[in-house]
């Protein structure tokens, strides 16, 4: 669809504007949206690796540029020039090797550097006890169900010791 | 056909049910993680995405929640019943497009599933219905731990979970709610809205996720940074965001039903009479008058219809969804016929009876 206004470029902000009970439909392209004010912050909001790229760039200085795009992965053989067209990295280990260049990057896209949340060591260690808990809560069921009761209260007692002592962690909270 | 099933059968994500079900219509959180010693997908061999794939398969099969999932191949799937798994947000657009060895691992209710060699070697997701974050949080991340048991991930203590594109590196968590605003676009204060949204680092896409046009009022909010917050606190502010623009949405109700409200229940009233009577019509004009009719739901109008049926016909009106449904591939012109049906049929009660007689 082209844009009602200029009736070149394609129509990429629709929208229904009602006034006095009358409706109309409005099918216009980025730019007419935004000379007529219509605000089209979803549009600014796409923001694109290539476009922060381009910005640290301007940064490194133009001789430099070349031979940042020539440092190559030694893992993957990844060069930077190649994640500088495609925003995508090679492997694990190109963070270490184009560091210098993604920090900055990092701290552009994400206003930080520094990862704050789980970790998979954790995590492990948290899954084991979730399975280890289910175990001790069946386990209390078939003593309760079998009327054993004080193997039964005896299990209660440690699964609240283990709930208490991890209860954050169990639950998938943070913990940092 | 594996794909049966997940045809016939809609997904718990669309039962309607959940906090301010009438206005968020469904919540998404997913995790990017990737194998340590291979390279990310769009770099990787192919004998070593198979490797990938066989080592998901093997450690979702041993995570209870996933132990029951259907494993998907690409490949082997044909290009009706992939646009079909994106018309059900159960894969993206990039993964249905490639011919590299690319799978879903997906569970019946469709409340978790694990993309497999998309962008990123794994894509954990959970998706519920209505406002529910910290339960589909804590869904995803039960998952997370138990793969990380069988899985090597690539990690770095600086910097979290390593991906294949830098936005996505830290926790690797994108969470989301799809939001129907429609009194903030009548009112047109959804530009400040969501330029409000933006400014407090979160980003607004079209329905179908990133890259996707906005239609039927429909909004996809979501964290737009990874790295220096936890993932509990993500989720936080993107719930505290939410409910503001929840409020929002309430208070422009009210007032435009203060002001014209027989004009609204009008437009509604309009819109219904179309579904209920249309015998040609097409999947846009589905989506703009269901969320007019949505709109009504909200308004607590009588004698329309349900959350349920609204997003059911959403869903299932889609082009592939027909297609499968009536088990026969269809140029758009039977299309918007079968679906005018389909929809009638519907809104009296017995959509699937419409189908099936046709």
């Amino acid at each position: 669809m082209q844009c009602q206004l200029c009736g070149k470029r394609p129509a990429i902000v629709h929208f229904t504007e009602i006034v006095n009970n009358k409706k109309s439909e409005y099918h216009v392209c980025e730019k007419c949206a935004e000379e007529r004010g219509y605000s089209v912050p979803l549009l600014k909001s796409k923001f694109s690796v290539g476009d922060l790229l381009a910005g640290m760039v301007d940064q490194t200085g133009v001789g430099e540029e070349g031979k940042v795009g020539r440092v190559q992965c030694p893992r993957c053989g990844l060069v930077y020039s190649s994640f500088r067209e495609t925003g995508r990295l090679g492997c694990s280990e190109c963070y270490t090797t184009f560091r210098t260049q993604l920090r900055p990057l990092l701290r552009r896209i994400h206003g930080s550097t520094k990862h704050v949340g789980k970790s998979p060591a954790r995590d492990s260690v948290r899954a084991a006890l979730r399975r280890e808990l289910q175990r001790l809560h069946e386990e209390m069921q078939r003593a309760i169900e079998r009327e054993e009761f004080e193997s039964a209260a005896a299990l209660r007692d440690k699964i609240r010791a283990m709930e208490g002592e991890d209860a954050p962690e169990v639950r998938g909270e943070e913990t940092v | 056909m594996k794909l049966t099933l997940l045809a016939r059968s809609l997904g718990r994500w669309l039962d309607g049910t959940g906090p301010s079900a009438d206005i968020v219509l469904s919540t998404r959180v997913r995790l990017a993680r990737n194998m340590k010693d291979v390279p990310f997908t769009h770099r990787a061999r192919e004998e070593q995405l198979a490797m990938v794939y066989s080592s998901a398969v093997t450690a979702v099969r041993k995570t209870p929640p996933l132990s029951q999932s259907t494993a998907l191949q690409m490949r082997d799937l044909t290009p009706l019943d992939r646009q079909f798994l994106v018309e059900r947000h159960l894969i993206s657009n990039d993964l249905a497009d490639n011919a590299k060895l690319r799978g879903l691992l997906v569970i019946p209710d469709e409340s978790v599933a694990v993309m497999v060699n998309e962008e990123d070697h794994l894509r954990l997701q959970a998706l519920a219905s209505g406002f529910q974050l910290r339960s589909a949080w804590e869904a995803v991340n039960a998952i997370d731990d138990e793969l990380a048991q069988d899985l090597d991930y690539a990690f770095s203590d600086e910097l979290g979970y390593l991906t294949a594109c830098p936005t996505n590196a830290g926790t690797g968590m994108r969470a989301s709610v799809l939001i129907h605003l429609p009194s903030l676009v009548l009112t047109k204060q959804i530009g400040r809205v969501l330029q409000g949204i933006t400014q407090v680092g979160l980003a607004v896409r079209g329905f179908y996720g990133e890259g996707s046009q906005i239609m039927g009022n429909f909004f996809q909010i979501s964290n737009q940074t990874t790295l220096g917050q936890s993932e509990r606190e993500t989720v936080d502010s993107l719930e505290r965001v939410t409910r503001q623009i929840i409020d929002y949405e309430t208070r422009a109700r009210d007032e435009l039903v203060k002001d014209a409200r027989v004009q609204i229940e009008d437009k509604i009233w309009r819109a219904y009479g179309t579904l209920r009577h249309s015998r040609v019509i097409s999947s846009q004009e589905v989506i703009n008058l269901s969320s007019a009719v949505r709109f009504g739901v909200a308004l607590n109008m009588e004698g329309l219809t349900d959350v349920p049926t609204l997003n059911e016909m959403l869903i299932r009106t889609q082009p592939a969804h027909l297609q499968l449904y009536t088990g026969r591939e269809m140029e758009q012109r039977e299309r918007n016929v079968v679906r005018a049906d389909y929809v009638r049929g519907l809104l009296e009660g017995g959509g699937d009876d419409a189908v099936r007689s046709n």
